[in-house]
């Protein structure tokens, strides 16, 4: 039994860790190019993207998802999503990517827009060009200050990732609950829902020591 | 030839006149002191100087040439604007280092960056980084921070840190040193470092304009003072008479205000 249900989970873990994964890889660039139009002088450009980020930052991750799985297939004559699992992971990751690039976004603004105005004219009286200004100067002191709400953010997605359960995702508490509502022959099993714990506790406690080391990596200097 | 010459300097910020034909002018070697009261457009003027801010109306000229025209039609090119820039230096009120980089890395940064520019950098790599960690390691040590060239920013005293901002534009051999209240954001125990830094610079003969409120100083270090009042140079003059006896109504009543004046 431990073995069919470790297998089971480990599955599900799998998809939770891909969801993750493309979640990340999507949402980080995404996010700084909104961050950018968020802060763009071209007003009807930068109202446009604050009041989306708005939206989607404002309403559920979890009716995100509903929408962008369900609505397309009602408007249209069918789903646009492909069949069975491929289709939820695709509607998944577009919901988590969009959903957190709006927050990474409001995240990179304010490291972006938190580097004082001395530091860019500092390297301007130096005859630094711009690019020389952002990448020698600017950067750093943003990555240091976005270091710690963007690990919080990053832990959040780990627990999150379970939302897409909502769609029938077969992520790691689908997994686990499906050994209550019955299957691989058992039903009625409550502890490998509760076994999932174990999973997010041990990935988000990993996790957190990588963030605190890079964290610490940048101690050396204070802004 | 003046080294420095402004002429009819203008500029607003909405509807605020801030600087009003500002004209003059600076000889190599010497030191200017500009005084006047909060808002009388000071720092405005040494940002125009150092193109932070565009002027409205006016000319700059630097050995005659001219760096800056608000008549030209075109804007220059990033290129232009940077070899124009480095006539001019400027240290903040607020020191502005890199808190990233190291008292000895903030002063080699800019000069490190132009070299990788030049056609022979990766020949001459060698020489070149050695030739600016020791210029950088010259300025440090005149400044009195031979000592303190590892440390970054945080660890070092506000009064530490403005002389490393000194060297840092020091670095670059501006033909104008341009300094906004270099001692205004100190506690008032650490101004004396900073002061005697820049006095000994006036006595290299270093070209400078200090916009201070320190008067004795103003007096003391510089060769020539300028008072501003409303965005205008209202009295201009060897230092030590201007601020000893000033000859306009406003200079005085400002100079009493700073109990300068017996
Ligand atoms: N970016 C700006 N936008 C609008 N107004 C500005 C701006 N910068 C300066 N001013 C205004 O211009 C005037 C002159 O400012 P400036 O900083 O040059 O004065 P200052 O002589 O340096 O004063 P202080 O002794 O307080 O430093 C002030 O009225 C100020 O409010
Ligand atoms: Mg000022």
């Amino acid at each position: 039994m431990l073995a069919t249900v470790l297998g089971a989970l480990n599955q599900g873990f799998l998809k939770t860790l891909q969801l993750f994964g493309v979640t990340l890889l999507g949402a980080i660039p995404l996010g700084l190019i909104i961050s950018f139009g968020s802060m763009t002088r071209f007003r009807p450009l930068r109202w446009l993207t604050r009041t989306v980020v708005w939206i989607v930052r404002g309403t559920p991750l979890m009716l995100q998802l509903i929408i962008i799985y369900y609505v397309p297939g009602q408007i249209m004559d069918s789903s646009p999503w492909p069949m069975g699992e491929n289709g939820r992971f695709l509607a998944s990751a577009i919901a988590f990517i969009f959903n957190y690039a709006c927050y990474f976004s409001e995240i990179f603004r304010g490291g972006i827009e938190g580097v004082p105005r001395g530091q860019r004219e500092a390297g301007q009286v130096l005859g630094m060009t711009r690019s020389q200004i952002f990448f020698r100067v600017e950067l750093m002191q943003m990555v240091k200050r976005i270091m710690p709400p963007i690990s919080n953010e990053i832990i959040t997605l780990v627990k999150d990732t379970s939302l897409a359960r909502i769609i029938a995702y077969e992520e790691l508490i689908k997994a686990g609950y499906d050994f209550l509502k019955g299957s691989h022959g058992y039903s009625g099993l409550l502890w490998p829902l509760f076994f999932t714990g174990v999973y997010y506790l041990l990935f988000s406690g990993l996790l957190t020591i990588l963030f605190n080391r890079t964290e610490r990596r940048l101690d050396y200097f204070k802004v | 030839m003046a080294i420095l010459e402004v002429q009819e300097l203008s500029k607003r910020f909405g509807d605020v006149e801030v600087l009003r034909k500002i004209n003059c002018s600076l000889e190599a070697g010497e030191a200017l002191s500009i005084i006047g009261s909060s808002g009388s457009g000071k720092t405005t003027l040494l940002r125009c100087l150092n193109f932070l801010e565009t002027p409205d109306a006016g000319r700059v000229l630097v050995r005659g040439e001219t760096v800056f025209d608000a008549a030209e039609p075109k804007k220059p090119s990033e290129a232009a604007l940077r070899r124009r820039r480095l006539h001019f230096g400027l240290v903040f009120q607020s020191f502005n280092l890199f808190p990233q980089y190291t008292a000895l890395e903030n002063v080699r940064l800019a000069g490190l960056l132009l070299a990788k520019e030049r056609p022979d950098f990766r020949e001459k790599r060698k020489e070149i980084l050695t030739e600016l960690n020791e210029r950088a390691m010259f300025l440090l040590t005149d400044m009195g921070l031979a000592d303190r060239a590892g440390h970054y920013p945080h660890q070092l005293s506000g009064g530490q840190q403005q002389r490393v901002a000194i060297a840092r534009a020091l670095a670059l051999e501006p033909d104008i040193l341009c300094f906004d209240e270099p001692t205004s954001a100190l506690d008032p125990e650490l101004t004396g470092e900073v002061l005697r830094v820049i006095r000994s610079l006036a006595e290299q003969r270093t070209t400078m304009i200090i916009v201070t409120h320190e008067m004795a100083f103003a007096r003391d270090v510089a060769d020539r003072a300028i008072f501003m009042d409303g965005g205008r140079v209202v009295e201009e003059g060897p230092a030590r008479e201007l601020i000893d006896h000033p000859q306009e109504e406003r200079t005085r009543q400002f100079l009493s205000r700073y109990g300068a004046l017996s």
